[in-house]
């Protein structure tokens, strides 16, 4: 029990020196830090509580995506069934129900609709299902209904090009390490120390930023499209801005270019009067021949600059555009205007992102936190080892050691894991060193008892070892149990929380029983002591 | 150097003698914190309630009435106006706008910012939170299923670890430490947030570990002493155990009362609640898991006739396996 052979001790040691190892990096300076080679970058990051910061969860409706799903399905079959040599007449075209459903005009045709449109699905999932129905009703209508699995594929993907896309924005911010995770099905979680006001990183992520040039159904009767009539071909959408007062407007239905052309976007000043600030864009090859052509076919007539579905502007064309490059005007100020250049620099997003959750913590709580929690730790750990030589002198200075070489080990975990060290996080460590100490108590009070039961040193203390191992191990499972279930079931603060209690309770163990026994062997070894003070 | 023993040896403290009492006292107060909870309800935090909470840090002491006025002529809700921590700092509750978007919330924020900015020159905020009906329904269901949960969990492993009185005391001395926890709270009007979530869960984790300590050395007893009587057993476990209990009570009051005064008022309530919960899973250890081990008929003997079943069984495998060619 007590015999440590020569490959366990290095084992021990080893182990502990590279915990130990790991935790330094912590405590130096960034400059210093960044010289490390990688594989010694182990740093416990600091949560928003400690560091400060704004911490945002962004939700998106799966039902938005499953919409968009339909308008793209309906765009994608018309294209289909006008294609080739056969086109395919259909009417009634409806998406109710969430489902999109059309009429076959010539019923013959039924059956080749269905063969045309049945491509257009895609797998989804493992089991091989599509992310359509293709069924037919009634004969001759056609009726594609989205599978589940269809809808959380696509969800999943929206939420992945969201992640990037915000990952971008933020970038352009300009602020340093944001952090961007996943959280569910259709959540995002936004991190971002040191910023102290959220307000304009949420009005940039509030944007959905998908930009179309269309244009204007001038032909359109004023008095029909405010009563939200539209011609054929065309659509009624708001613009709030109209210098002629109407709040809506007709535009074609036809995307001229749209957003997904772009190549470029910036924010600059208007050419013509040098004081309102616009977003100056530049197109690709063929977002740029597009736009020329259009723009030499509608010279004299107005087009509309449309974002996130709403007409910022609706300038005349003058002349032909054709060097790829325009400009959005809209009643901008220059941060609005800067703000929607990174939204269309970055890319849309590709579904509607709300705020459910915000949490902001200034820099100065977070510092004095960070100071007291630091202050109360010190105290704590002084006080625990003091109270522990008085009460089992030699054996109290081993529990000790272990002690201290456990919250080192424990903030080197944490380091290798990228744990994140939380306010919660910090009382976990003040609670795990008052029942670090538990485990070389009931080791320690054990021995006391076996020694008034009249065992030899030797026998006590290799009895001691052996039957609080037993129960520190019990106690520490269930401990484990509860600390488990917190980090899978918590969020925030309690899984900060949890994470320092379950490296705690699995380095404790390791230190305050082997190490301490380790420690414990050396000295009987060497001085071979008939009685012990304990 | 004489070594300090807070526990003289040989102490024979009779616990089990006056358990009739401690049930009656224990039920007495578990009935009174559950009422508690139950007339006043828990204070709760944005966290499980949704809506914004705002810590703004004045240069001086401010007037708190004054202040709140000032808020509800905002005309965005009541607001709750707590002082928080030092006597400058006060904690700002208001509900979530009716319109539940994104915009709204943070206008509220903006409101009072500007209005206190305007009113108090100098006031700081320290910290803003936003949290949706949707997330705090999410944060409050997830909260209440992890401390079902572990207590569950806990008292599964011990009845599969010993006997099932075992799985029971542990379970009912588990409910009657968090629902003391949650009196506290009743009474106290200390906010109830996700942090203090996390207080319940380790008051959970240090109970369990305490009873795991004494339920072993009753273990350990009840193989040494097959005809001692029960009550003996268990006030000789306790008794045994108790330099420990008072040791590791004392190092871990040590380090909580020391994150108690120096450790900041963000962690107040999470400090609080985690010391009560040593003293009350201290004693819940003694006279509720303890003492109930009797109530609930274990003895030495029928827990030996399950060990030797158990080993039987484990024998039996053994001679099958055995048998085969």
């Amino acid at each position: 029990m007590l015999g440590f052979t020569r490959w366990k001790i290095w084992l021990v040691t080893l182990s502990l020196t590279l915990g130990i190892l790991f935790a330094i990096p912590t405590f130096l300076p960034d400059r210093v830090f960044n010289q490390l080679p990688g594989a010694l970058q182990t740093k416990v990051n600091l949560g928003l509580d400690l560091s400060g910061g704004s911490h945002l969860l962004l939700e998106a409706n799966p039902a938005d995506v499953a919409k968009l799903r339909l308008d793209n399905m309906e765009e994608q079959v018309r294209t289909e069934l006008r294609r080739g040599d056969t086109k395919i007449a259909i009417g009634d075209i409806s998406r109710t129900g969430a489902k999109l459903s059309f009429m076959v005009r010539n019923p013959v045709q039924v059956d080749a609709a269905v063969e045309r449109i049945r491509p257009l699905t895609q797998g989804a999932g493992m089991t091989g299902q599509r992310d359509f129905d293709v069924t037919v009703v009634d004969s001759s209508t056609v009726v594609l209904t989205p599978t589940q699995a269809g809808i959380d594929n696509a969800v999943d993907q929206a939420m992945d090009v969201a992640k990037e896309v915000i990952d971008r924005r933020i970038n352009e911010m300009g602020t340093r390490e944001p952090t961007i995770i996943r959280q569910g099905a259709n959540r995002i979680v936004v991190q971002v120390p040191g910023l102290q006001d959220p307000g304009e990183l949420k009005s940039l992520l509030g944007q959905t930023a998908k930009l179309e040039f269309k244009l204007v159904d001038y032909t359109a009767d004023p008095a029909e499209v405010a009563k939200g009539h539209a011609p054929v071909g065309s659509e009624i959408l708001p613009y709030p801005d109209n210098p002629s007062g109407s709040p809506v407007i007709a535009v074609k239905r036809e995307v001229m270019v749209s957003g997904e052309d772009l190549i470029d976007a910036s924010q600059g000043f208007d050419s013509q009067n040098g004081n309102s600030a616009v977003v100056n864009i530049r197109f690709n090859g063929a977002g740029g021949r597009k736009f020329g052509r259009v723009t030499t076919e509608n010279v004299n007539r107005p087009f509309a600059i449309i974002l996130d579905g709403k007409v910022l502007s609706a300038p005349n064309i003058n002349e032909p555009i054709l060097g790829g490059s325009a400009q959005i005007s809209g009643n901008f100020d220059v941060k609005n205007a800067n703000q929607l250049a990174i939204a269309l620099r970055s890319g849309k997003l590709p579904v509607k992102l709300t705020v459910v959750e915000e949490r902001t913590v200034g820099p100065d709580l977070g510092a004095d936190s960070i100071h007291k929690g630091v202050i109360a730790s010190t105290i704590a750990t002084v006080a625990v080892l003091a109270f522990m030589i008085l009460t089992y002198g030699r054996f109290g200075f081993y529990a000790n050691c272990a002690v201290v070489i456990n919250i080192f080990v424990i903030l080197g975990v944490m380091g290798i894991l990228n744990a994140t060290l939380t306010l919660p996080g910090i009382a976990g460590f003040v609670l795990t060193i008052g029942t670090a100490v538990d485990a070389n108590v009931l080791i320690n009070e054990r021995i006391r008892e076996e020694r008034r039961r009249g065992r030899s040193v030797i026998a006590a203390i290799e009895f001691g070892y052996k039957e609080a191992s037993r129960t520190i191990f019990e106690a520490n499972v269930t401990h484990a149990i509860a600390g488990g279930i917190m980090f899978v079931l918590g969020s925030g603060p309690v899984k900060g929380f949890a994470i320092v209690l379950l490296i705690g309770i699995a380095t404790s163990v390791f230190t305050a029983v082997t190490f301490t026994r380790m420690l414990v062997s050396f000295w009987l070894r060497r001085h071979r002591p008939t009685d012990i003070h304990i | 150097m004489r070594l300090l023993k807070l526990v003289p040896d040989n102490t024979n403290i009779g616990f089990v003698a006056i358990r009739k009492w401690a049930f009656g006292l224990t039920a007495l107060l578990t009935v009174l914190a559950v009422a508690a909870v139950g007339a006043r309800g828990l204070n709760l935090g944005v966290d499980f309630v949704g809506g914004l909470m705002i810590e703004a840090k004045f240069p001086s002491k401010p007037p708190l009435e004054q202040v709140r006025s000032d808020i509800d002529r905002l005309g965005v809700g009541n607001g709750t106006l707590q002082q928080f921590g030092d006597p400058n700092t006060v904690s700002i509750r208001l509900p979530l706008p009716a319109n539940e978007g994104a915009g709204a919330a943070n206008a509220v924020v903006g409101q009072v910012r500007g209005l206190l900015n305007q009113k108090y020159p100098g006031v700081t905020f320290s910290r803003a939170d936003t949290v949706s009906g949707k997330v705090s329904d999410e944060l409050i269901r997830n909260g209440a299923l992890a401390v079902i949960l572990a207590i569950f969990g806990i008292a599964v492993f011990s009845w599969f670890r010993y006997e099932w009185q075992f799985g029971v005391s542990t379970f009912v001395a588990i409910m009657h430490d968090v629902l003391m926890t949650l009196g506290f709270f009743a009474i106290t009007r200390l906010e109830f947030d996700l942090n203090i979530v996390a207080a319940v869960l380790t008051i959970i984790g240090y109970s369990i570990n305490d009873k795991m300590v004494i339920d072993d050395r009753i273990r350990e007893n009840m193989r040494k002493y097959r005809k001692m009587d029960m009550g003996a057993l268990i006030d000789l476990s306790v008794n045994e155990t108790l330099p420990r209990t008072v040791m590791t009570s004392l190092t871990v009051m040590l380090a909580l009362g020391s994150l108690l005064i120096f450790g900041g008022h963000v962690l107040h309530g999470f400090t609080a609640a985690m010391l009560l919960g040593i003293v009350v899973g201290t004693y819940s250890s003694i006279y509720v898991s303890s003492s109930l081990l009797i109530s609930l008929g274990l003895t030495p003997e029928a827990a030996m006739r399950r060990a030797s079943k158990v080993a039987d069984v484990a024998a039996g495998a053994e001679r099958m396996g055995g048998e085969r060619p």
